[in-house]
């Protein structure tokens, strides 16, 4: 086993754990938002490993970083003990989680089960040059539509901030 | 090339945690002496040895390696223990990409003095920047102190504020650079460019005759010069970042006693107390790269040292002594930038919460986002006319 195939395990491994620790953690909401952290950065690493390099910096900084630094900032303004769902509500919660990770799982069985060998990444993959080219030419329009529906949020919680203080 | 890196790591290492951290809490206690005209630390002795005061970070660590480490009752241990080294951990990485030299080739091989030479250096000092802001938070959560939440809540909400502002701030300098790998940065700045060939470009303005000097003066292509407001925004946010008057308003501790530190005591506040030390070497090198031209010296390149001292000694050697120049110009360079953090921060006083927070988003921002489009609007009406 190569060192790179060693460092794959590795991430994966955390990536895995942390993602075990954030739904097992249901009584420490901080302690289930680390251990998110923990598979966020893991990810990271695995992109490195990918050669997809600036998705792992972005990985770290939007996901790894604010995010669940967000995540953080609104559990101690709200206090750990957020009272539990109503019983109905609960369950649907629950059958859409499985759902979503039967979904989740029948995708990767996809990829699993007979998909083609990747074509060989070119040289300038993942640099920080290649991709900007490629999101403000070929992508511009997607860039686009993200920063309106990212301007709608910004608006949507203005209104709700400016009805709480009214 | 594994040893390479581990040597160059080592020496970081001990310049930056084991040196200049420590001299540096040294240097503040001096400064903040001479600006409030004492004497300053020079008590602290081994045998009746003081060496104007600097005995003291020996005593400091001596101190706090021998003092009780207390949990507080009802502390979350884990989180607890875990938060100094989440502190001390992405200030003492930061430093990876810093180039504290440039490339020197010595016939086959090529030395370069910097640990990570990476394709988007800025952005790693950005993405270790955002999981700096785990420390405190966790820090003033885990202990379970209500002064402790207080400050964690302004360090986080500071931290994720200012971090919008320090990105966008620097979004000119690489757009003018045409890169973010902070070797290449340092590249670009060792060369001058002719001042006035702006104006002319813009405004098709020759200079008066009186002033035919002006014409000709030629800059040092240093940040600082290409985009002065990226500078002074970038040095306030990165400084409010480190949380170091006159942001401290997470530590305020006229407010909130000690901030999201207070439940620690001996080496685990030490680490807090150091990582603050070893960010402003951080910052000083990332100001020095960005907006000093890293190691170069001003009207000197390169080419000119080696060719220079190379037809009386041999090319080798000067390679080896044009490196030592580079090395000391960067050291000395990020000096005057540690410099210029002391003396703002015995200057300034501490800012109240509010303001520090209109700072950042009703002025910095705006300001950071007109400087992009400026920039862009220069680069473009400059493109073809050099």
């Amino acid at each position: 086993m190569n060192f790179p195939t060693l460092l794959f395990h590795a991430f994966a491994l955390l990536a895995v754990a942390g993602a075990v620790g954030t739904v097992a953690n249901l009584r420490n909401t901080v302690a289930a938002a680390m251990s998110l952290v923990l598979t966020m950065v893991s990810l990271a690493g695995i992109y490195v490993l990918l050669g997809a390099h600036i998705i792992a910096v972005f990985q770290i900084m939007v996901y790894g970083g604010a995010i669940v630094v967000l995540f953080l900032f609104a559990v101690m303004l709200r206090g750990d003990e957020s009272e539990p769902l109503p019983r109905g509500r609960m369950r649907l919660v629950k059958a859409a989680s499985v759902l979503v990770a039967v979904c989740v799982m029948a995708g990767f069985a996809r990829i699993l089960v007979g998909f083609p060998e990747p074509p060989a990444a070119p040289t300038d993959f993942g640099r920080a040059r290649t991709v900007g080219i490629a999101l403000y030419s070929d992508y511009v329009l997607l860039v686009e539509m993200v920063s309106l529906v990212l301007l709608a949020a910004i608006v949507g919680a203005l209104v709700l901030a400016k009805r709480n203080t009214d | 090339m594994v040893v390479a890196t581990f040597v160059k790591t080592a020496f970081i290492l001990f310049v930056v945690i084991g040196v200049l951290a420590p001299v540096i809490t040294w240097v503040e206690r001096k400064q903040s002496a001479l600006m409030q005209d004492r004497i300053g630390a020079n008590r602290a002795s081994i045998a009746g040895v003081t060496i104007i005061g600097l005995m003291h970070p020996v005593a400091d660590v001596i101190k706090l390696l021998a003092k009780e480490d207390v949990v507080p009752a009802g502390a979350n241990r884990l989180l607890h223990l875990l938060a100094p080294v989440l502190v001390a951990v992405p200030a003492v990485i930061a430093f990876a990409v810093i180039p504290f030299g440039g490339s020197y080739h010595f016939g086959a091989t090529t030395v370069q003095l910097v640990v990570a030479d990476i394709d988007w250096g800025l952005l790693y000092v950005f993405a270790i920047g955002s999981l700096a802001a785990y420390g405190p938070i966790l820090a003033g959560w885990a202990s379970n102190s209500n002064w402790s939440i207080l400050g964690s809540l302004r360090a986080s909400a500071q931290m994720i504020s200012y971090e919008v502002t320090l990105g966008f701030s620097v979004v000119g300098v690489f757009m003018v650079f045409q890169t973010l790998r902070l070797t290449d940065m340092a590249v670009a700045q060792d060369t001058t460019f002719r001042a006035f060939a702006l104006v002319e470009g813009l405004f098709g303005l020759k200079p008066p005759a009186a002033l035919e000097w002006l014409g000709a003066l030629r800059l040092p292509n240093w940040g600082i010069f290409l985009q002065p407001l990226a500078f002074v925004m970038f040095l306030t946010a990165i400084m409010a970042e480190n949380k170091r008057p006159p942001f401290d308003t997470p530590e305020g501790e006229s407010e909130i006693v000690a901030g999201y530190h207070i439940e620690y005591s001996g080496m685990r506040f030490g680490l807090f107390y150091m990582s603050e030390f070893i960010g402003v070497v951080v910052i000083a090198g990332l100001m020095t790269t960005i907006f000093f031209g890293g190691w170069s010296v001003p009207y000197l390149p390169q080419e000119a040292i080696i060719a220079g001292v190379g037809r009386f000694f041999g090319v080798g050697f000067a390679t080896g002594f044009c490196m030592l120049v580079h090395f000391v110009t960067f050291m000395l360079k990020l000096a005057a930038m540690i410099w210029l953090q002391m003396a703002l921060r015995w200057t300034l006083p501490r800012f109240r919460y509010d303001q520090v927070m209109d700072l950042c988003w009703k002025i910095l921002l705006p300001l950071s986002l007109a400087n992009i489009l400026v920039t862009g609007m220069v680069i473009l009406a400059l493109e073809g006319t050099a």
